[in-house]
């Protein structure tokens, strides 16, 4: 789990936006409309997700859709691109694929 | 029925290339992953943000604002089909398969436009793996589309124009930059000059944000490694022009040197390709004009990496190419084909000046990693290539550089670079990772037919 001690990103501009609340790992943050996933979580935490074949933490890396670094779970099981996904209101995010993957269980097809 | 001409790209070179095909009466599609067009070096910010133009693009926001409204205008009078939000992932003889809202489709063309644009260029840096290390362009896109800096001590590291102005922009905004790593020495950086003068105003506004930034800059900086804690990087390690170890407090590393063609669509099409030693990376083969096969033409920073000015002149061209090619009235492409000449002479300066620093990553310790996808080390590819096999796709199966979810993007010219020092080869002569479709990843549901039961 990542430790939300304190956030990478800092905000230089484009302040005066409505807020927008969202989940991630059980935690409930806040971010502006118009912020893409990965700015709306790095604002409170210092990485994305864990690599899936190393010890490090990812945060993004190219933020135009080249890397496919930046890719995030959702509650409801599809995945998402955080650099070029606009955080929405209520959203439920993972850095984890969740346990309870919902194509397991027919009847969570949704 | 009118000639169904297919763009994929929304930038300088895809926008021009359909205000050109649209005044031949032709009405272009446009697919462009964008959610606005204007692509990277023109991205817009999202609806509902207020940064006037000057302060997003600086000296180019006349450029960008003309550029915004043609398009705008073009999309407007529905004389194009403009598709944001979309990927090509895939390319066959009329048909493109695109991703769209989770879906893929088929969108038929009989004329192919390629505009795909390009990506930064980067070389391994002992923990680059780690979070909080991003490209350039990531730290340009964070502060234009988002108006965020991506940390709050940054160090920027590579060679090229990117890293000048990225750092220029970042320092304006108000991001606290520690140092700016410049790994191509001031006497390189003057061997380009010449040639750079080809385009003086450029020279004089890179040459004041050198100012601007001051003693932030370092020139003949020798990167040695991004030390890292749990969270991201803590320090960056250096020596400088004079071989001092330097040692740089950070919490956030942007790496780029110059620019890579976003090459895939191209290679899927069946374009074959060149090794350009100018540019140290293997390019589509394609005439002055932009042609390359039966059909299909590619304009800017996927074919040639001339900036967005360029981009747009060769836009235009590509499309002219294309109307020529179907017997339709064009103008004369002379003036454009005077100006790229000129903008390759700038580029030929450029690519002198910033060198992709390739005994940097010849001398890359066997503990680096080269794949960031998959986590694999300068090791891992020596081993792959030590068992005889000195060709980039079977070094690819053995050691898996490029066959993350990346598709080698990032890694491909790193290998090469590894497997041409290992053998003894040239670069060239690694050869070419092969494009797989699809060209961006595409969960499996997309491909569901609809009336399955």
């Amino acid at each position: 789990m990542i430790a939300p001690a304190q956030g990478r990103i800092v905000r230089l501009a484009e302040t005066a936006r409505s807020p927008v609340d969202f989940w991630y790992d059980s935690e409930a943050l806040r971010a502006l409309d118009g912020d893409t996933v990965l700015t709306a979580i790095l604002l409170s935490v210092r990485a994305l997700r864990d690599a899936e074949f190393g010890l490090e933490k990812r945060a993004g890396f190219c933020l135009m859709g080249a890397c496919q670094d930046c890719w995030l779970w959702q509650e409801t099981g599809p995945r998402l691109r955080a650099c070029s996904t606009p955080v929405a209101q209520g959203m439920r995010l993972l850095s984890q694929p969740s346990d309870a993957w919902p194509a397991a269980t027919p009847e969570g097809e949704t | 029925m009118t000639t169904r001409v297919l763009i994929v790209g929304a930038g300088p070179a895809g926008i021009r290339a359909a205000q050109t095909l649209c005044t031949a009466g032709l009405r272009p599609t446009i697919v462009d992953e964008g959610a606005r067009a204007g692509g990277q070096i023109y991205r817009r910010q999202p609806e509902g943000f207020t940064r006037p133009l000057e302060v997003l693009y600086g000296s180019e926001a006349a450029k960008a604002r003309a550029l915004h409204e043609t398009f705008d205008r073009l999309v407007a009078s529905d004389e194009v089909d403009y598709v944001s939000r979309t990927s090509v992932v895939s390319l066959a003889a009329g048909q493109a398969q695109v991703l769209q809202d989770g879906k893929i489709r088929l969108v038929p063309f009989d004329r192919l436009v390629l505009a795909t644009g390009a990506m930064d260029r980067v070389a391994p840096v002992a923990g680059w793996q780690s979070a909080g290390v991003y490209t350039l362009g990531a730290a340009q896109i964070a502060l234009k589309a988002q108006g965020v800096a991506l940390g709050a001590q940054i160090v920027l590291a590579g060679s090229g124009p990117l890293l000048t102005l990225v750092a220029w922009q970042l320092h304006k905004a108000g991001a606290k930059l520690a140092a700016v790593l410049d790994t191509s020495s001031l006497g390189t950086q003057m061997r380009g000059l010449p040639d750079m003068m080809a385009r003086p105003g450029l020279v004089w506004r890179g040459a004041r944000m050198r100012v601007g930034l001051g003693r932030l800059y370092h020139a003949g900086a020798q990167l040695e490694r991004i030390e890292t804690d749990a969270g991201g990087p803590v320090a960056f390690h250096w020596r400088d022009a004079r071989g001092r170890a330097q040692s740089t407090s950070c919490d956030t590393v942007g790496l780029g040197w110059h620019l890579q063609a976003e090459t895939h669509l191209a290679d899927l099409a069946g374009i074959p390709f060149d090794y350009s030693t100018q540019w140290a990376q293997w390019l589509p083969h394609v005439d002055p004009m932009g042609r390359a096969g039966e059909g299909q033409y590619l304009a800017g920073d996927g074919v040639r990496i001339l900036g967005a000015d360029g981009a747009e002149i060769a836009g235009r061209l590509a499309a002219t190419a294309c109307l020529q090619d179907l017997n339709l009235p064009t103008l004369s492409p002379h003036k454009d084909m005077q100006a790229r000449v000129r903008m390759e002479r700038f580029a030929q300066g450029l690519s002198r000046a910033f060198p992709w620093p390739a005994k940097l990553v010849r001398a890359t310790s066997d503990d680096t990693m080269i794949c960031r996808c998959e986590g694999i080390t300068a090791a891992d590819l020596r081993v792959g290539s030590a068992l005889g096999e000195n060709e980039a796709n079977r070094v690819k199966s053995l050691a898996r550089v490029g066959m993350g979810r990346c598709q080698g993007r990032y890694c491909q010219l790193i290998g090469a670079e590894l497997i041409a020092a290992k053998s003894g080869m040239s670069v060239e002569g690694a050869g070419r990772l092969r494009a797989q479709a699809p060209a961006r990843p595409v969960p499996i549901g997309a491909y569901q037919i609809e009336n399955d039961p």
